[in-house]
């Protein structure tokens, strides 16, 4: 299970919680996620986030 | 060709050049800041004591990497002193820049309380990382944090300083946190979980001195009662810079005025951010934000296009409470319709049968994607 953030806000996906407010159960992968989802937080794209070192 | 200039290297002068590269990789651009033109996630400021982050850590990248990767000239450490709209000149220490477009990116000050007491210039705020590394060098050792401030950066901050260990007292003239987004009930369950994470409240009273005590300070209450602390931290609120622009001549109300395209009353002249009221009004937020500058970028590069919000719900970053919040506009119709059970509170701003906006604690939080769509819907 690995992280993500937003390089723009600083939002963190996080797949071993998910996100409920976005639809995404606990485990949900971020390869699972789709291509035109958003940022909750900024709205920046999919493809502007960063893995984050866990 | 004189350059396009952005006055200011925060999440809006950045994000606006990112957008403009976008779409228009050619038209020289610079860009001027007082600080050292670090780029950092701002709203990680009021949640970065829990993940461990020092100042240093925050900055993703620094001016020479951001003015690669935009293909910008950035002029750091660079203090704008004045504009002239006719001439299309800046002049910043001192010397003379011209411009064939101009983009104010200035963004806001904090608004300080006009407290009494030999400690009231003490008292910090954190609206930017040098701010930010003042006081994460005064916390280190402190054990007592006052906030003053029940709004969204303040329960963001005593959560974070909470979960970092600081004994955290929260004042405020509010009779629950978050008083200006949440209804009652929503307020009372964000003020009951930060309790349980051992945030203490004093509401419905204000500060009115601050005085030195040793090494640390007293803090005299408007209700006669006290709290001593060793950092005071101030987050009531921020106002829109303003000062170059009206000192530009440029129309300001609460913020610099622009219209839908963010030009301000003067030709090739531009604001967005914090520090402009888009169409009559301020959004400090970062969604807001970005829509304007997706629109900019488009202006500026010949496009048509003006300032279009979807719905543009808020995340209250307390991990003890998340909140989600999509206030209804200023002097909507309606009131909250509120549900509550002991996982959350699910609120909805109702006009008739129309939704307005909503806001939502705990485990609640997951009706958002619905209730967006609701909103999108109007």
């Amino acid at each position: 299970m690995k992280k993500f953030q937003c390089i723009v806000c600083g939002y963190i996906y996080d797949e071993a919680a998910g996100d409920p407010a976005e639809g995404f159960a606990p485990g949900t992968r971020w390869a699972d996620i789709p291509d035109d989802w958003e940022c909750p937080e900024c709205g920046v794209a999919k493809a502007d986030f960063e893995m984050v070192e866990i | 060709m004189h350059p396009i200039v952005i006055i200011g290297t925060g999440l809006a002068g950045y994000t606006l050049a990112r957008e403009l590269r976008k779409l228009d990789s050619i038209t020289p651009l610079v860009m001027i800041t007082a600080d050292d033109g670090g780029f950092y996630s701002k709203p990680m400021l009021s949640n970065a004591l829990l993940r461990g982050k020092t100042p240093a850590q925050l900055i993703s990248a620094d001016a020479a990497k951001m003015a690669a990767d935009i293909n910008a000239v950035i002029r750091v450490r660079t203090q704008v002193e004045a504009i002239d709209t006719v001439a299309h000149t800046v002049t910043a220490n001192g010397e003379t820049i011209h411009y064939s477009r101009l983009v104010l990116a200035v963004g806001a000050r904090p608004i300080r309380l006009p407290l009494e007491g030999d400690g009231a210039d003490d008292v910090l705020t954190v609206n930017s990382l040098d701010d930010y590394a003042r006081f994460h060098a005064q916390v280190q050792g402190a054990r007592r944090v006052a906030v003053i401030g029940p709004g969204l950066i303040g329960c963001e901050f005593a959560n974070d300083l909470a979960g970092a260990g600081h004994a955290v007292t929260v004042i405020g003239p509010d009779p629950h946190p978050l008083g200006r987004l949440l209804p009652a009930e929503a307020g009372n369950a964000v003020r009951d979980a930060l309790s349980a994470v051992g945030i203490q409240w004093r509401l419905g009273t204000v500060v009115s001195r601050v005085e030195r005590d040793g090494g640390a300070y007293r803090l005299l209450l408007a209700d006669g009662s006290e709290v001593h602390a060793d950092v005071v931290l101030s987050a009531i609120g921020l106002q829109a810079d303003t000062r170059l622009a009206q000192q530009a001549g440029l129309t300001v109300n609460r913020g610099i005025v622009v219209n839908g395209q963010l030009r301000t009353s003067a030709e090739d002249t531009y604001a967005l951010g914090d520090c402009a009221e888009v169409n009559g009004v301020v959004l400090p937020f970062v969604l807001p934000l970005m829509e304007q500058a997706r629109t900019l970028a488009a202006v500026l590069a010949g496009r048509e296009a003006a300032v279009n919000y979807p719905p543009m719900p808020v995340a209250v970053k307390t991990p003890a409470c998340p909140v989600v919040v999509a206030p209804p506009a200023p002097g909507s119709g309606g009131q909250w319709q509120v549900q509550a059970d002991g996982e959350g509170v699910r609120a909805e701003f109702v006009d008739g049968t129309l939704l307005r906006g909503f806001a939502l604690t705990g485990a609640a939080i997951s009706a958002k994607q619905a209730l967006v769509k609701q909103l999108a819907a109007l």
